[in-house]
């Protein structure tokens, strides 16, 4: 049951980044696109931390971690160049 | 047995925000209230799923915190950071916008693409 | 064990996010937009490894895809051009 409710999750979480993907192709200027880039990492990192309850694997916490410091790195990096240039 | 069910709906309802903040990122018009609302759901919705997970297995529930504290304190400064940006190369707002209180400083790029 | 689930919906789902973020990183003309493209490529590829329960790998391809050439494009980035082929 709750296996099954996390599936579910995960695919809810899924159809969002489907979403995210429509605003990261329309998107008029790069900022947009950046902003659907940062939404992307945001729903990507609970979903791999669910993933990694459903499959029974700590490590997989580790990686959700590692990827949001350096996905604020990258975005932090593209505001930064679009303010002043890297 | 109880709390896997409850940490699962907490799960779910997360889930459920995370989703509401990308759909939001696609129906609104305007680079601002994109952001406003890619940043505020998609935290309460991290929030939400790491301590439905944590409900679900309490061993876990220290790491789970720290990604959790992790996305309380960046994602608001990162977000910040490309709204900054974007007025600075003045990316235009809605036509709906009812107050600019920045408006009277320039951008001071001309011409950027972002 | 060949019983489908709601997780293989999110692999199909996973993948057409990279197949589509892949063609825009290739097409488009504004490389900061082709930058973010890359970025979202190797986001879902990341999640895909861990998906074929490869934590070390995704892990690795999180810290290059996302930090490191990120930072390295928008480096080159400045130091060239930001549209490509605007000048002839």
């Amino acid at each position: 049951m709750a296996n099954l409710l996390l599936e579910l999750a995960l695919a809810i979480g899924a159809a969002g980044t489907l979403l995210a993907v429509v605003r990261l192709v329309k998107g008029p200027r790069a900022a947009s696109r950046a902003v659907a880039l940062d939404v992307l990492t945001l729903i990507t990192m609970p979903m791999m931390a669910a993933y990694g309850l459903y499959a029974g694997r700590q490590i997989y916490l580790d990686v959700a971690l590692v990827y949001g410091i350096l996905s604020f790195l990258g975005v932090t990096a593209l505001a930064r160049y679009a303010d002043r240039g890297v | 047995m109880v709390h896997h069910i409850v940490g699962a709906v907490f799960v779910l309802i997360g889930a459920l925000f995370l989703f509401l903040g990308a759909l939001g990122i696609v129906r609104m018009p305007d680079l601002y209230n994109r952001m406003q609302t890619g940043t505020k759901a998609t935290t309460l919705g991290n929030v939400l799923t790491m301590l439905g997970l944590g409900i679900m297995h309490p061993a876990w529930l220290l790491k789970l915190t720290l990604i959790a504290l992790f996305v309380l304190f960046t994602n608001p400064i990162s977000s910040h950071a490309l709204a900054r940006a974007a007025h600075r190369v003045g990316v235009p707002m809605t036509p709906l916008t009812v107050k600019d209180t920045l408006k009277d400083k320039k951008p001071v790029v001309k011409e950027a693409e972002v | 064990m060949n019983i489908v689930t709601w997780l293989n919906l999110v692999d199909l789902l996973v993948c057409l996010v990279v197949i589509i973020s892949a063609i825009g990183a290739a097409v488009h003309r504004n490389l900061l937009a082709a930058t973010v493209f890359a970025g979202v490529v190797s986001l879902a590829i990341s999640f895909l490894f861990l998906r074929l329960a490869a934590p070390d790998v995704a892990m690795t391809e999180a810290a290059i895809g996302a930090g490191l050439s990120t930072v390295i494009f928008l480096i080159a980035v400045r130091r060239t051009e930001e549209v490509e082929g605007k000048d002839q």
